[in-house]
């Protein structure tokens, strides 16, 4: 069984929101509808997103480090907003995994968006309906792309490749790899929800530096110095050659 | 999470017309049984099943402002094997039916004797009715407050406590009303419904209060380490992804300070408990209907803030993302 999924690398993360902004712009053009917006240029702009980048800041200050936190629908495995709808509109694919909300069934209770921990559904003011991350699901099978661009739109657009997407059902795929090798994540694993999206934690980089890496060194003879070291002013080796 | 009108008039008028509904049919059984000096008169079922029955069809039209598109409101019956909301959409029309049916009953006071039995009084339809109407009355409480009970992560509510409080409080706000009604209609049973009313509402305070001293206890699973899996005790969001707020904002917070919150607990213990309660007891004891009639409206008032209490309670996991804008 497929489970498609995104693997969203907090260490690389640099909050620019460009998937969220790319994600917007896709899916507001899209086949569902627009992701509608009010007061998009007033005060107190608002509007429906699948996609938010939020900063947390850990630790205290001075020894502080900013975490950029994209959140999305989850696609959890063990969806809790599935069931709960009374309509069926809201769905998990059994073929690829993705959760979906039929727009054209929903009435728009929001009962899904509770039961999400969530909060990664949100309601199309304007449509009335509860709308949510579709992985895309519109592009993504899209044979008239190039197959590099079947993608979603937040994975092509992220600057520093943040954000990786597959199939984390098979092993060897690249999310699953990323998340066996780099312990990969599950938020708020303590619903039993299965979120099939998954996050790589912070990593400490640390560049240790010795000094010989500084100074260079042509002849290895005189950095062992078997040789006289040469003077740090010395012209190197490759000052004087033209090679 | 956010308090909506339509979900707190909903529940509580589905309350009285239940509750009103097992008061009428508690009358009928304790009839039965020979156990009321005189038994409830067609008339004054008729009036308590009509009464029952707007109740029911206000909530049934307040929860429609609840939907973002009430004309696909029907879809709402086709997940039933899943999701309790859509139980409620079916128990509540059948239990309606019930109602309707108790009340053409009782209105054309025909009425005919079902079982034959020798020895005892016999069962007439009317007394049918009343045993499928009680188990639906209590299938639609369950459903009702299921729809609540069920969310796990919205610990407030994930209690069986949930679902007592909706049957108690339900029942105690219907059979007081039926007391006022008895006092206009059948005042011969003004004070059955009285004193059964008191003992409800004794009840349901008792699981109320237990259900506030539990969530009072209790504590959050989900931390801001667990939602975005940082492991350090000291975060703090900086930005939430949207200045002007966002549906995630807006749902799921109340939007009031703790002191109101506080105020709104004591406020409904009084109003919806402790003042209907002292009434009844003052109405039996001076047998004198005039304090019920004042119970039942500080009572309705009172149950209005229960409910939006109870929902302004409950703390949803996602407003940890949503701690700070900018
Ligand atoms: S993240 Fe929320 S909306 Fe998405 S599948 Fe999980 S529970 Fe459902
Ligand atoms: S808002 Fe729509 S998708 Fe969500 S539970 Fe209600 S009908 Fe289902």
């Amino acid at each position: 069984m497929t489970q498609l999924a995104l693997v969203i690398d907090l260490n690389v993360c640099v909050g620019c929101h460009a998937c969220v902004t790319s994600c917007k712009e896709w899916n507001t053009s899209g086949l569902s509808g627009p992701l509608s917006d009010f007061n998009a240029y007033g005060k107190d702009p608002t509007g429906t997103f699948f996609n938010r980048v939020q900063t947390f800041e850990v630790g205290v200050y001075p020894n502080t480090e900013t975490v950029h936190f994209p959140k999305s629908c989850l696609h959890c495995e063990e969806p809790p907003c599935v069931p709960v709808c009374p309509t069926g509109a809201s769905y998990k694919r059994a073929e690829d995994g993705i959760v979906l909300v039929d727009y054209d069934k929903c009435i728009g209770c929001k009962y899904c968006s509770w039961a999400c921990p969530y909060g990664a559904r949100e309601l199309d003011e304007n449509q009335k309906v509860m709308k949510k991350c579709t992985l895309c699901v519109d592009r993504i099978y899209d044979m008239n792309l190039p197959e590099r661009e079947r993608r979603p739109a937040c994975v092509l657009s992220c600057p520093a490749s943040a954000r990786l997407f597959g199939d984390i059902h098979d092993p060897e795929s690249e999310v699953s790899r990323a998340i066996r090798e780099q312990g990969g994540f599950e938020l708020m694993p303590e619903w039993g929800t299965k979120p099939a999206n998954h996050y790589l934690p912070r990593r400490k980089m640390r560049l240790h530096l010795h000094e010989d890496e500084l100074v260079r060194a042509d002849n290895p003879l005189k950095k062992e110095e078997y040789m006289p070291k040469p003077d740090i002013n010395e012209p190197t080796l490759d000052d004087v050659m033209p090679w | 999470m956010h308090p909506a009108f339509s979900v707190i008039f909903l529940t509580v008028l589905l309350g009285f017309g239940q509750g009103t509904f097992l008061a009428l049919a508690t009358a009928e059984i304790y009839a039965y049984f020979d156990l009321l000096p005189m038994p409830p008169q067609s008339y004054f079922n008729a009036a308590g099943a009509f009464v029952a029955l707007a109740f029911l069809t206000g909530g049934l039209f307040a929860s429609f402002f609840h939907l973002g598109r009430p004309e696909r409101a029907w879809r709402t019956a086709t997940k039933w094997r899943t999701s309790w909301l859509s139980r409620e959409v079916i128990a509540l029309p059948a239990f309606m039916g019930a109602v309707f049916l108790y009340l053409l009953v009782h209105f054309f006071e025909w009425n005919p004797v079902i079982i034959e039995r020798i020895g005892a009084p016999p069962v007439t339809l009317s007394l049918v009715i009343v045993a499928i109407g009680t188990v639906l009355a209590f299938v639609l409480f369950v459903c009702t407050a299921m729809i609540y009970a069920s969310l796990k992560f919205l610990q407030e509510w994930h209690t069986p406590l949930t679902v007592i409080n909706y049957i108690l409080i339900g029942g105690a706000s219907g059979f007081l009303f039926t007391a006022v009604l008895a006092s206009i209609v059948q005042p011969d049973l003004t004070y059955f419904f009285g004193g059964l009313s008191a003992l409800l509402l004794v009840l349901a305070t008792g699981t109320r209060i237990a259900s506030l001293i539990r969530n009072l206890r209790l504590r959050p699973k989900s931390t801001l380490q667990t939602a975005i899996g940082v492991h350090h005790r000291q975060i703090a969001q900086k930005t939430q992804g949207a200045m002007g707020g966002s549906f995630n904002t807006r749902e799921f917070f109340h939007g009031k300070s703790p002191l109101f919150l506080k105020s709104a607990r004591w406020g409904f213990l009084v109003t919806a408990f402790l003042v209907p309660f002292a009434l009844t007891i003052v109405a039996i004891a001076i047998e004198r209907p005039e304090p019920l009639f004042l119970a039942v409206a500080i009572q309705a008032a009172g149950l209005l803030v229960e409910r939006w209490f109870f929902f302004a309670e409950a703390n949803h996991p996602q407003n940890i993302y949503y701690q700070s804008i900018a």
